[in-house]
């Protein structure tokens, strides 16, 4: 892991200038850089996600139909070269409804993952920082949020609030962040024992202080690498919900909603459900390596 | 050890009472009455309306019906279905159970069959063509949505090949599919933990002792080295009954599987509160229970630690 405050950066830092301390900095996100690309499948994810990213930005340009013109005489139609994934069950263009649906996908992804995120680092530094009883507590309902089967709490919560794309990212996203509480408080349990978090409370800074400038920059490497290797299961949950018709509402083209549909014309035109689920698979399989690969370089101690 | 047990315990219950405070306040703000779902469209009167409400108890207040409703759930009175009109939900959950429990049980002995030999083997043989082969299996069953595996297992071997039905349980041949597609994340997951632990075991003192005494490879291997690298993999098969239990739901749902998990989803769709929140507690007892059992079996199985 980087660590910001690492002691013998400090030493080296005192006595070199400023232009070569910032030039150890570049040589440090250099370097974590090159353990990123030795390692091959990692940078496989990266390109597949940044090329998903693309998709999702420009699914208005890229899309060759509507993805929610009827073309009620081509139901289940299979591919042709001007549709090359064939019609669906109500007779619109699959390769149209996949590239819309990557949005869905990446916006509930970026958006549920920025909450959770936001509410572990938060309690997670408070737990570990504070600790005693605040501690016991905040740690007893992160146990009792990971041991609980999610998809439970999710199916509850959307039961309540009602399906839609907003509530879907708000459910997922408050209830995704025990993994992010564990091990933000972990590391805030070492970094407030160190030196240099001793030394600023000693030059006499405040709890604030000491929390954003000492505690959370240095707990965002092991975040970003879990934020990257959650982000696939937060995908699957999404699709899940909308599989089960707690996610966002028809027609609103949606990759786990698309699977729905196909499910119910399995046995008639059972080509539907193939796309849908193959870029579901393709685009978790590269936010896993994305997520090994980022783990490598930036916080190598984690390496199996 | 008694008070280790008793502490586990304490925590436990307070865990479920979380659970269950959460559950029936959660329900009990949903903007969907549960009146307007049951009686639809048909023209009613608000006497009506009333008279049902005082029937099931709704005109109290919300204390009154969450203290009535935890006496009842610690006494295991599960209370009545209130939109599939009188059926007690205790009968619901005992007709649905043995079909979720079957599901678990087969896909826990299917994993567990297929992941110990094959992270065994990867394990001892590191960077060999079986571990690669398992790395990219692992790392595909992770990735794979459960419901799509399922949605292609549908179309492989019951649209096209005519081997398994696609839907239903008209016999134990319906189990088939959806108990292998929840062992398929299963296996990928605790394939990798075997292969680490063996891995890991295989540096320590006592298995290069046993080579050192001259004890063949086979020996040392499983009576010395796979002994000790379960320890860790049976701890992650008891927390990871939350993770089965999660796709329990899914593939009961995608097969049409009369279990738990179908159970759940069907009330939620109707807003039955009173089937969601007992599935919800039973799923939660579960897995409380399922973590106590996995501490205290491995304190059990390792003498070296020490608790209390």
């Amino acid at each position: 892991m980087r660590r910001l405050h690492a002691p013998g950066a400090g030493l080296g830092a005192a006595v070199a200038t400023r232009s070569t301390a910032t030039s150890h900095r570049r040589s440090e996100a250099w370097r974590a850089w090159r353990r990123f690309t030795r390692y091959r499948p990692g940078v496989a994810g990266l390109i597949v996600v940044a090329l998903i990213g693309l998709v999702a930005i420009f699914a208005n340009v890229l899309a060759p139909y509507s993805p929610t013109a009827v073309h009620p005489s081509m139901r289940g139609a299979g591919p042709t070269l001007a549709h090359p994934l064939g019609y669906d069950h109500v007779g619109r263009d699959i390769l149209s409804r996949l590239i819309y649906g990557s949005r869905i996908a990446i916006v509930v992804a970026v958006l549920a993952t920025g909450i959770a995120v936001a509410i572990g680092v938060a309690i997670g530094t408070t737990a570990g920082y504070l600790g005693g009883r605040v501690d016991a507590v905040l740690s007893r309902i992160t146990d009792a949020l990971m041991a609980f089967p999610i998809l439970v709490l999710l199916i509850a919560l959307v039961a309540v609030l009602g399906p839609s794309l907003a509530n879907v990212i708000l459910v997922i996203g408050t209830t995704a962040w025990a993994s992010y509480a564990r091990v933000v408080r972990a590391e805030v349990l070492s970094l407030r024992e160190q030196e240099f978090v001793l030394a600023a409370r000693a030059t006499g800074a405040t709890d604030r202080r000491i929390i954003w400038r000492h505690l959370v920059p240095n707990v965002v490497g092991p975040v970003i690498v879990l934020a990257t290797l959650s982000v696939g299961n937060i995908i699957i949950l999404e699709a899940a919900l909308s599989f089960l018709g707690l996610g966002v509402r028809p027609p609103t083209p949606d990759w786990g909603g698309m699977l729905a549909d196909g499910r119910a014309f399995i046995t008639i035109y059972p080509q539907i459900v193939i796309a849908p689920g193959a870029m579901i698979a393709i685009t978790v399989l590269a936010f896993n390596l994305l997520g090994d690969g980022l783990r490598d370089a930036l916080d190598p101690r984690q390496r199996d | 050890m008694w008070r280790y047990v008793a502490t586990r315990l304490l925590q436990g219950a307070a865990v479920i009472f979380l659970v269950a405070t959460a559950t029936f306040l959660i329900l009990r703000l949903t903007p969907g009455n549960p009146i307007d779902v049951l009686v639809g469209e048909a023209e009613v009167t608000p006497e009506q309306v009333a008279g049902i409400k005082q029937l099931w108890g709704l005109d109290r207040p919300w204390y009154e019906q969450y203290l009535t409703w935890l006496g009842n759930m610690a006494r295991g009175n599960f209370g009545v279905s209130v939109i599939r009109t009188g059926v007690p939900v205790g009968t619901m959950l005992a007709q649905a159970a043995p079909v979720t429990i079957t599901l678990n049980i087969a896909a826990l002995v299917a994993s567990v069959a297929i992941a110990i030999p094959v992270g065994i083997l990867a394990g001892i043989r590191r960077y060999s063509a079986l571990d690669y082969l398992g790395t990219v299996g692992a790392t595909l069953g992770v990735a794979l949505p459960s419901f799509w595996v399922s949605l292609m297992a549908i179309i492989l071997f019951a649209v096209k090949l005519r081997w398994l039905p696609p839907f239903g349980l008209h016999s134990w041949s319906g189990y088939i599919l959806p108990a292998a597609v929840l062992a398929t994340e299963q296996t990928a997951v605790l394939t990798r933990m075997m292969r680490g632990s063996v891995a890991s075991v295989l540096h320590q003192d006592y298995v290069r002792t046993g080579r050192a005494k001259g004890l063949p490879e086979a020996a040392v291997v499983l009576r010395h080295a796979v002994r000790n690298a379960l320890l860790p993999v049976i701890t992650v098969l008891g927390y990871r009954m939350a993770f089965l239990l999660s796709g329990t739901i899914i593939v009961e749902t995608v097969f049409a599987l009369p279990g738990i998990g179908r159970l759940l989803t069907d009330s939620v769709y109707h807003l039955d509160y009173q089937v969601v929140q007992a599935i919800a507690l039973l799923l939660a007892v579960i897995v409380v229970v399922a973590n106590i059992a996995t501490d205290l079996v491995y304190a059990l199985v390792d003498p070296r630690i020490r608790i209390g």
